[in-house]
């Protein structure tokens, strides 16, 4: 399969007076799976667009490999692109379906033509055709539906004739708009792990835009958080959720979302959580403390909170609790070996290793540890 | 009760809209002294069908204006398509600037009728010495603005996504215009089939004014040219050509009456 890097370079877009892309600088490398996340609306599937050639830039270049493809078309571009729809051809055959990229590209604009194209194509070439599809759809287990039209099958079904299409090309990259959204849970999962393996199987560059921020940290080698049409923080999974340079990456990544508590750093530095004093060290100033719910730990002392909600999910509880400080509420990740109730009164310690600490402007603060043992 | 009522009303309804029809051929079966008999029993006293539609057809060239009517209805479809299905695609799905200017100009077009037209039109085709050729009975109604309008209304809905994944494919946007947008609308295409080929078949208007010559002439056109040669006497063969030319036209919108029904309840036109 060939392989190939993506480079966006300073590429701009606006759809009228609306900026949706500022001076995006990106490279994908070779065999990389890349996922750009973010809200609805961040710009990251006109970022893909963009890639794949269905939208020009305003300013700004796109190279595939070393070669500057930004004024070609889509289909000199050799990219796949899987939609969320999957759009497959609904008249045409499963089997139709996957030829269709190999035929366009091969086959001479008669000899693609509904009759007379049957005299005019070689026999060799089309049964080169018939050979790759096949191949494409043992590859994803759908050889028994290639006769079926795309209107017959099940969603997870056209999922797989839409990324057997994707595949027969070998394509230097395949683009993937939130090809699972339309699946329900379990199917999603599922397709989760089989896009992870065929990555792995194919080695191919893969750019991956979800909203999902599960399906990005599964499968990720890298991910490209997006806001507002900017890149905030490009790294792997685990930078993302353990290092987020951002208040607003923070809040983004982690299921149930991060906890955010005022605090201050006095001026000797010394900070102060919610009224408790830590032995937390920053640049003096107003302060915004993100603390996960698993880094939460429960003790003798440490912030009084009171217990408001209970939520089962199996192994684990989240509790969701209220600081009568100044009625915020936190929430609390615990094994199910914990059995609290509902009006409990618990007091929380932050761990001053796992708080992350962010400045009035969103962004992160660097902290010291003292010895001392504080709340 | 209540599920008969609606029946019934319809049934009224067609009753009263399939009484022309009804008596049209009622008088192309009966014999000249029965015409003027109001009575609606089907059997006529003396059945003359026979004799009235073999008049019909041995006294002026029926099968010729027939082939007549099936050339210019024909290429009158085919040339609106041909121009309509393009233009139409743009409107729906392409982005350029005027897009909206233009669109207003079709709907505006929908707006002004054939009759406005019909003296440049005229004067045109006879400073050209193109009177009493088939291409006059058929050019002015070459550019459909009404079939720009169906067809963009009923390609608006087909998925950007596919339009999307044909680019990537390599599709030119001709191919995805006929062989994808167009294939998924067909049931718009037969509607507007069936109102292109009925206006133009059972037209009289315009052949009338530029066509003279009976060889060239189409049905209705021909039909007149018999009630002339028979001096209106013959009613009972006047009905039995008049059931002759209706006949293709009914037939053609029962071969294509549920892609019809599909394509106008698709379009959002009726």
């Amino acid at each position: 399969m060939s392989q190939q890097s993506i480079d966006l370079r300073g590429v701009s877009k606006s759809f009228g007076a609306t900026r949706v892309l500022e001076d995006i600088d990106l490279s994908v490398k070779e065999g990389e799976f890349l996922s750009l996340v973010g809200m609805s609306g961040c710009g990251k599937s006109t970022l893909l667009r963009i890639i794949a050639g269905l939208e020009a830039p305003d300013r700004g270049s796109v190279f595939i490999g070393a070669a500057d493809v930004t004024a070609r078309d889509p289909s000199d571009r050799n990219l796949a692109m899987v939609f969320q729809s999957y759009a497959l051809y609904p008249h045409m055959s499963v089997r139709q379906n996957i030829a269709t990229p190999l035929r366009m590209r091969i086959l001479t604009l008669p000899a693609r033509l509904p009759l007379l194209g049957r005299l005019l194509a070689p026999t060799a070439v089309l049964a080169q055709i018939d050979t790759d599809v096949s191949k494409a759809a043992e590859t994803l287990q759908i050889t028994h539906l290639l006769d079926r039209k795309p209107g017959q099958l099940s969603g997870g079904q056209r999922q797989r004739v839409a990324l057997a299409r994707a595949l027969v090309r070998q394509p230097a990259a395949f683009l993937m708009d939130e090809p699972l959204s339309n699946l329900d849970a379990k199917l999603r999962a599922h397709m989760r792990d089989e896009l992870a393996a065929l990555h792995r199987r194919l080695g191919a560059t893969f750019i991956y835009v979800t909203h999902d921020q599960t399906e990005a940290m599964t499968m990720s080698d890298r991910i490209a958080l997006m806001i507002d049409g900017r890149i905030e923080q490009l790294g792997t999974p685990d930078d993302l959720y353990q290092r987020p340079a951002t208040l607003a990456v923070a809040r983004f990544i982690g299921s149930p979302t991060i906890n955010l508590l005022p605090a201050e750093a006095d001026g000797e530095g010394r900070v102060t959580i919610a009224g408790q004093s830590t032995s937390i060290l920053a640049r003096p100033g107003p302060l915004t403390v993100g603390i996960r719910p698993e880094d939460l730990e429960t003790g003798d002392e440490g912030l009084a909170a009171e217990v408001l909600r209970v939520e089962t999910h199996g192994p684990d509880r989240f509790l969701t609790c209220a600081l009568p400080t100044d009625r915020s509420t936190v929430t609390l990740r615990q094994g199910a070996s914990a059995r609290p109730a509902r009006g409990d009164m618990l007091k929380l310690r932050i761990p001053p290793e796992r708080a992350h600490l962010f400045g009035s402007d969103g962004q992160r603060v660097p902290a010291r540890i003292t010895g001392r043992v504080a709340a | 009760m209540r599920r008969v009522l609606p029946h019934l009303i319809l049934g009224l309804g067609a009753a009263l809209m399939l009484l022309p029809f009804y008596w049209m051929i009622l008088t192309s079966i009966r014999a000249p002294a029965e015409i003027f008999d109001v009575s609606l029993w089907p059997v006529p006293r003396d059945f003359s069908a026979v004799q009235n539609y073999g008049q019909a057809a041995s006294t002026v060239p029926m099968a010729r204006f027939m082939l007549n009517g099936v050339i210019v209805c024909g290429g009158i479809l085919i040339v609106q398509v041909l121009t309509a299905v393009p233009a139409a695609y743009a409107l729906a799905k392409l982005r350029f600037p005027g897009r909206r200017l233009l669109m207003a100009l079709v709907i505006g077009a929908l707006c002004i009728p054939m009759q406005a037209l019909a003296l440049p039109l005229f004067v045109g085709l006879a400073r050209t010495n193109l009177l009493n050729t088939y291409f006059a009975q058929m050019m002015p109604f070459f550019l459909s603005v009404f079939a720009i309008f169906l067809f963009r209304q009923s390609f608006r809905s087909y998925p950007d996504e596919i339009i999307e994944a044909a680019r990537m494919d390599g599709f030119s946007e001709m191919e995805i215009c006929w062989r994808l947008v167009l294939r998924g609308s067909l049931p718009s295409l037969a509607a507007f089939s069936v109102f292109s080929v009925v206006a133009h078949w059972n037209d009289l208007y315009w052949p009338l004014i530029v066509v003279s010559d009976m060889a060239i002439a189409p049905p209705p056109l021909g039909m007149l040219f018999f009630s002339d040669v028979e001096s209106g006497a013959n009613y009972g063969a006047l009905m039995a050509g008049a059931a002759m030319i209706t006949a293709p036209m009914i037939l053609c919108f029962l071969l294509a009456r549920r892609s019809f029904i599909a394509g106008i309840t698709m379009t959002g036109v009726k």
